[in-house]
């Protein structure tokens, strides 16, 4: 118990956990719209079409900052999210094809770019691609920072715009007709998913960083019907799994914490479909097989078929 | 034969190997699959090299293959509860398995050339060096002969069972009826993508496999409505996106495969932009034409209506405007362009239908509403 106190007074492993707790929080509640509106691998798709412009801004700055990389990365998820739209619109391809295309299109591109960039001398690259495949315990303070700007922003965003955005979650004909611009609340949604995604690149990177966008959205729709207790409980299992996977990858040694994050928000996940009331896996057993006795109570013939 | 030729002969049957089970992913809605099964084969080295402790063994690839059909059985059991919709399955069942193989290389394998890096960025540019390594006076060929083995299975099994393939594909309650498994098909459909991304992901990198399987098959699909010339169009786009890509590459020297996607991305930009019938232009202006159609139909309806109803509503420009809720530019556009056909006849302001434009107005409703 000591190791684990003197764990949480650890200022990198505080920096650290804040910063998996906020980006679990964020990606919790802009997941639950992209769960919803079953667009859940947009967060593959994008965290993916990152690398082009994390590589074009550094060639074109020359500077490793983490802000830089972070626009350079925002500018070519949203340049993807666009086209992926496009597509779907105007041709009868499906959301998931133009998705897969997209995306190892863009990360095809970024190879090359990368490739591009290793010919050119004196110039340091190492480390981009670490940028994409992320590495939590490079966290500093100023990506805490960073990530509570951009959180805040992406929080307010929600806050004011829950009405409109539950309405076109929920009944996208129903919201077009009282007035409200699919088009627009589509791409607004969009372009705030993206950057919540974004931001969580470095911390989990761009593999894991889908998990964190679908587990906990989904494993908080099997407690709730309600949208707000399932964007709150959603932020929660995802900050949660954020604390939980610094932790067990600072107590366990030679644990990664991405993947440590990963597994505890799938551990949730699973917890959640079993046992969750009124609508888990085993609460449908339950239910069944209740179902069956009183059935023959009325005198019901036993062996219907189950099926 | 040349290293370049070699490098070219295998791209090529990759992408026309990846290309065939791919045609049946897109029209399946499963394109996703195959980057998630792109992940998940991590794993399955991982657990085959933990059994056999040899890198170069096959019982790798079969570990690989197998965790794949692993991957969708476990997506469709996530997704049969019902809790939750398949696209999010598949997006918590492969993060997991991948974190898993990335923890268990890290805990136990770190000292092996195992790395993610190794599986996930394939480099076709070393495929011919393979013999010069090893030794042995026909290994650079290896990389064509297990990518051809590969493309003669995708080529027979799709051959002898496209009937079952194409009923299940398009209609799969009528296939369940005529007693094909649906079941069967999908899974040997999955083993079938699943062998081929673990074939192909040593030559060209996994995220790649995903642009060679679902590029072409996604190109063909905006030229094509037959399934047959789907496939044909499809390894033919996949052949050319392999050259292509390959000289690309040579010329700028860069990543060999990473050109190939980009090349793979700008042929699907022009078949997106020119297709016929289905291309942004065709249906851009096919929208276009619509929409005056529905004008024209509409104003005619609208005066034919009003002409022996209330006598004083005057048709001139400014009521039809405010009455159809158009603006001035589109309401004279409509009205010229009626004009032209004979149907209105403008004097002043006013707008009267000519007889054929009654006619026309009659032959429309009777067209829409008399069944």
């Amino acid at each position: 118990m000591n190791s684990v106190s003197a764990l949480f007074l650890d200022y990198t492993f505080q920096t650290v956990a804040l910063g998996s707790a906020l980006l679990g929080l964020i990606s919790g509640v802009l997941g639950s719209f992209a769960v919803l509106r079953k667009q859940s691998l947009l967060g593959d798709g994008v965290s993916h079409s990152a690398l082009p412009g994390v590589v074009m801004a550094f060639v074109l700055l020359g500077s490793k900052k983490t802000e830089v990389l972070l626009m350079g990365a925002l500018i070519s998820g949203l340049l993807a999210t666009l086209f992926i739209v496009g597509v779907v619109r105007h041709t009868r391809v499906k959301f998931d094809s133009a998705l897969a295309l997209v995306m190892s299109v863009f990360f095809g591109l970024g190879l090359v770019l990368l490739t591009y960039v290793q010919k050119i001398p004196n110039s340091n690259q190492a480390g981009l691609k670490r940028f994409i495949f992320g590495q939590a315990s490079t966290l500093l303070q100023r990506d805490i920072i960073l990530m509570i700007i951009c959180g805040l922003v992406l929080l307010s965003l929600v806050l004011l715009f829950w009405k409109e955005f539950k309405l076109f979650t929920f009944d996208t004909d129903f919201a077009q007709s009282l007035g409200f611009s699919s088009k627009k609340l589509n791409l607004l949604l969009s372009f705030m998913i993206v950057l919540a995604i974004i931001i969580g690149l470095q911390t989990v990177g761009v593999i894991l960083m889908s998990a964190m966008l679908i587990a906990p959205p989904v494993a908080a729709r099997q407690w709730t019907n309600k949208l707000w207790i399932m964007v709150t409980l959603s932020a929660l299992f995802g900050a949660m799994s954020g604390i939980t996977g610094t932790a067990a990858s600072s107590l366990v040694p030679k644990l990664p914490t991405g993947p440590a994050i990963v597994v505890c928000v799938s551990i949730i996940v699973l917890f959640s479909i079993l046992f969750a009331p009124g609508r888990g896996v085993l609460y449908r057993i339950y239910q069944r097989r209740k179902n069956k006795i009183l059935y023959k109570l009325e005198g019901g013939s036993p062996d219907v078929p189950s099926n | 034969m040349s290293p370049q030729i070699e490098i070219q002969l295998i791209a090529v049957i990759v992408a026309v190997a990846c290309a065939l089970p791919g045609t049946f992913l897109v029209l399946r809605k499963m394109s996703m699959m195959s980057d998630s099964i792109t992940h998940t084969i991590l794993l399955g080295i991982v657990l085959a090299f933990f059994v056999t402790h040899d890198l170069s063994s096959p019982f790798l690839i079969a570990g690989a293959a197998l965790i794949g059909v692993v991957t969708v059985w476990l997506t469709e059991l996530l997704s049969r509860t019902r809790l939750l919709a398949e696209d999010a399955a598949i997006g918590v069942v492969f993060p997991l398995l991948f974190s898993i193989a990335i923890i268990l290389i890290t805990r136990y394998a770190g000292s092996v050339h195992l790395d993610t890096d190794s599986v996930l960025l394939g480099e076709l540019a070393f495929a011919p060096f393979d013999r010069m390594l090893i030794g042995g006076t026909d290994i650079g060929a290896k990389a064509i002969y297990t990518s051809g083995i590969l493309l003669l299975i995708n080529l027979a099994a799709i051959i002898i069972f496209f009937k079952e393939a194409k009923v299940v594909t398009f209609d799969p309650m009528l296939a369940a009826v005529l007693g094909f498994s649906p079941a069967f098909v999908h899974y040997g459909l999955m083993t079938l993508v699943s062998l081929t991304t673990v074939g192909a992901f040593q030559a060209v990198g996994s995220v790649l496999v995903v642009a060679f399987m679902i590029g072409p098959p996604v190109t063909a699909y905006l030229l094509t409505d037959d399934l047959r010339r789907m496939l044909i169009l499809s390894g033919a786009i996949g052949a050319v996106n392999g050259i292509l890509g390959y000289q690309a590459a040579a010329l700028l020297d860069v990543s060999i495969a990473g050109s190939m996607a980009v090349v793979t991305g700008l042929l699907f930009m022009l078949v997106f932009v020119f297709a016929p019938y289905r291309g942004l232009i065709s249906s851009l202006l096919r929208r276009r034409n619509q929409k005056l159609e529905f004008a024209k139909t509409t104003l005619l309806f609208h005066l034919a209506s009003h002409e022996d109803s209330e006598k004083d509503i005057k048709p001139d420009i400014d009521t039809i405007q405010t009455h159809l809720h158009w603006t001035a530019k589109f309401t004279s556009k409509i009205i010229g362009s009626l004009e032209h056909e004979g149907y209105v006849q403008l004097s002043g302001n006013l707008t009267n239908l000519t007889e054929e434009g009654r006619s026309a107005s009659i032959r429309d409703y009777n067209a829409l509403f008399s069944r």
